[in-house]
């Protein structure tokens, strides 16, 4: 008998906006003015805040933290690409698409600064808190998936993940599960190259770590994560497809960390200073600015004044997030149950004795 | 209705997906097959593919899928097909399960339960006959029931769907059938984090939980014209009901252990030691604890040395008495 060919199946990639600001037209997606100055304004909103809280933990005032640095375009494109009531499972590395979404960005910094109350989400936001073990978040935004169409909800989840996460077992069981059930879910892979030192190649043999959808059944593409518009294009229409029934997209941005994985790295031991300097050419807000002044839609001073306004909002939310009043030793057991038992009780009470 | 504890458990998730629609049950041939012990048996017909969800085999999967739809209001009821299968889920339930409260400062919660057969004597293949509760029990952020009958079965189990916190609930599988008892049809509810004394006595505190609570009763039975007995079953061993346990060891002065886990650091580990912090002065005799060897659960041909009987029971007791 001749061997059959089943299917045949192919490695997507889809690019907009070039180097140089110059767009495919053919591929651009219907933004407004004040819908690219938003992804603009937000995308240097991003950067600031994250520079300001690299300075911060240097000067002890900020725990470990991880700078997005290099992928404002695939956090602030991706994020855009939502509705207000969609529900984001990020991962760690997306301030910009909490503070896109609405997320009072002092709460952020306060976290970051090891306050758990930072992360208690504003009842008007979906947004779960901060995931830390890698990969495992993606099986919430496949249970928040399931329960919309069980409850027939009118919404999408959206997971972020990074490059190494697509090892780990929970990547599997996750676009699984989203494929099988034909889930309204999104997964957003942020591919910046490294999953600290590890790089790209040695995580997978894959050529593309998106195609690794084909095998679940449904979409994956690859975007340049760097491309603002291509970003936003893939996740809209992902977004549009899980909303219409046609289940789940998984979306490879490929970017560049800048920065150090986080403040307790030093990405210098793993990569060279020339492969950084190549990245920073390809930079996500540099080729946003050369498009807008080629449409007349930024000009010096607009430049400055987001830049200005952004270091105002952040320097403010630092402000407000240090004039919280430290927690009560109490809330160290206050939120474990709906009640505290009355182990945990007689425990923090002997705690407390031993604190006096 | 005389029912066993399969049909006890049966009925108590028939009667809360009536009651509550949010109650949605997955997991590994559940549906169709009604499960490997037929736990689930005749719930597909009933509530249809959307509440009762035959899922991959994929445990992390299950417990992870579960904890997302929990955060959104539904009132998910996993089942993991083997506790000797729970392990590729432990990260979910450490890492999400039990945190996502405390992490979100009250925000999001996970009113979850994760079902799973538990515990040997049903002559098994190897990973059919763990106990692994003392790994959950060390978990913050989780409750952990163990049912020892029929009756308790169902009542602990509607607590559990009903409880705003992540529940995990361990089925006996030595008695799933092996005994039936009066249950109530309608439903009731017995409250987690209490213990019951089964039988009232004056020498010795025989504490247990699930399938050997039995066996307890039994060496009770078999001592009562030599040493008064009082047996404590458990029921929730996380969070343990330590007040019931302290009564009881005060009144006596004396108490035996019975856990079927590996000896250290298990949940009698634990029970000796709360003894010894809070009641100490009040003690006869040493605590002394009837439990697994260290090693691993042995299969069939090896396991009726390695797991408690009456017999083993009896004697601990005897011991405790003539100290």
């Amino acid at each position: 008998m001749p061997e059959k060919k089943l299917k045949e199946f192919d490695a997507r990639r889809v690019e907009i906006l070039n180097v140089d600001g110059s767009i495919d037209k053919n591929l651009m997606p219907k933004l407004s003015d004040d819908d690219i100055k938003k992804l603009y304004e937000n995308m240097v909103l991003t950067r600031v805040f994250d520079d300001k809280c690299v300075k911060l933990q240097r000067q002890g005032r900020l725990g470990t933290f991880a700078s997005s640095l290099g992928q404002e375009a695939s956090v602030i494109g991706s994020a855009f690409a939502t509705r207000k009531d969609d529900w984001l499972v990020p991962n760690f590395r997306e301030n910009g698409a909490f503070i896109i979404k609405g997320y009072p960005m002092d709460m952020l910094i306060q976290y970051w600064a090891g306050d758990e109350r930072g992360m208690r989400c504003p009842a008007n936001l979906n947004i779960l808190p901060i995931a830390i073990p890698v990969a495992t978040q993606n099986l919430h935004a496949v249970g928040l998936a399931m329960s919309f169409k069980l409850k027939k909800e009118d919404k999408i989840a959206m997971a972020y993940m990074g490059d190494g996460a697509t090892s780990e077992g929970d990547f599997h069981e996750a676009m699984n599960f989203a494929g099988v059930f034909k889930l309204p879910v999104v997964f957003i892979i942020q591919n910046n190259q490294y999953a600290i030192s590890l790089p790209r190649k040695k995580q997978t043999a894959s050529l593309t770590l998106s195609q690794k959808a084909i095998a679940y059944g449904f979409e994956g593409i690859q975007v340049d994560g760097n491309d603002v518009f291509a970003v936003y294009k893939a996740v809209k229409d992902a977004a549009d497809n899980a909303r219409n029934g046609n289940g789940p997209t998984l979306i490879e941005c490929e970017t560049y960390r800048i920065e150090n994985h986080t403040t307790s790295d030093d990405y210098t031991k793993y990569r060279t200073k020339e492969e950084v300097e190549e990245w920073k050419k390809k930079d996500p807000v540099l080729r946003l600015e050369k498009y807008m002044l080629s449409k007349n839609l930024l000009n010096e001073k607009y430049k400055n004044d987001v830049l200005k306004n952004a270091m105002k909002e952040v320097d403010e939310a630092v402000k407000m997030a240090e004039m919280n009043k430290p927690a009560d030793v109490d809330d160290i057991i206050n939120y474990v149950f709906e009640e505290p038992t009355k182990n945990q009780i007689e425990q923090l009470e002997k705690l407390k004795e031993l604190l006096k | 209705m005389n029912l066993n504890m399969v049909e006890a458990i049966n009925l108590a998730l028939k009667q809360e997906m009536k009651k509550d629609k949010t109650v949605i049950l997955l997991g590994e041939d559940i549906g169709k097959d009604g499960g490997v012990f037929r736990v689930t048996e005749g719930l597909l017909d009933i509530y249809g593919e959307n509440r009762v969800i035959d899922t991959p085999l994929a445990e992390s999967g299950i417990v992870g899928c579960s904890i997302g739809m929990a955060i959104n209001g539904l009132k998910p009821v996993c089942e993991i097909q083997f506790e000797g299968f729970i392990f590729p889920a432990i990260d979910q339930i450490i890492s999400h399960a039990s945190r996502l409260r405390n992490r979100s400062r009250g925000r999001y919660t996970v009113p979850l339960v994760v079902r799973s057969p538990i515990g040997g004597g049903i002559k098994a293949l190897e990973h059919h006959s763990e106990s692994p509760e003392s790994h959950f029990i060390h978990i913050p952020g989780i409750k952990v029931v163990v049912p020892s009958r029929p009756y308790n079965a169902k009542g602990l189990l509607i607590s559990a769907i009903r409880d705003p916190d992540p529940v995990i609930f361990f089925e006996p599988k030595k008695i799933y059938r092996a005994f039936k008892e009066e249950v109530p049809e309608e439903e009731y509810t017995i409250p987690l984090g209490k213990a019951e004394i089964l039988k009232e006595g004056e020498d010795v505190t025989l504490i247990g939980f699930g399938a050997w609570i039995k066996n307890c009763l039994e060496a009770a039975e078999e001592l009562k014209n030599e040493i008064s007995v009082e047996v404590l079953d458990l029921q929730t061993l996380s969070p343990l009901d330590v007040d019931a346990i302290i009564d009881s060891v005060k009144k006596t002065g004396r108490a035996v252990v019975v856990q079927e886990a590996q000896k250290t650091c298990g949940i009698a580990s634990e029970i000796t030691s709360l003894i010894n912090e809070k009641a100490f002065l009040n003690m006869e005799a040493p605590v002394e604890v009837l439990a697994g060897v260290d090693t691993i659960t042995p299969m069939p041909k090896l396991e009726d040395y390695y797991f408690p009987n009456t017999k083993k029971i009896v004697k601990l007791v005897r011991k405790v008495n003539s100290f």
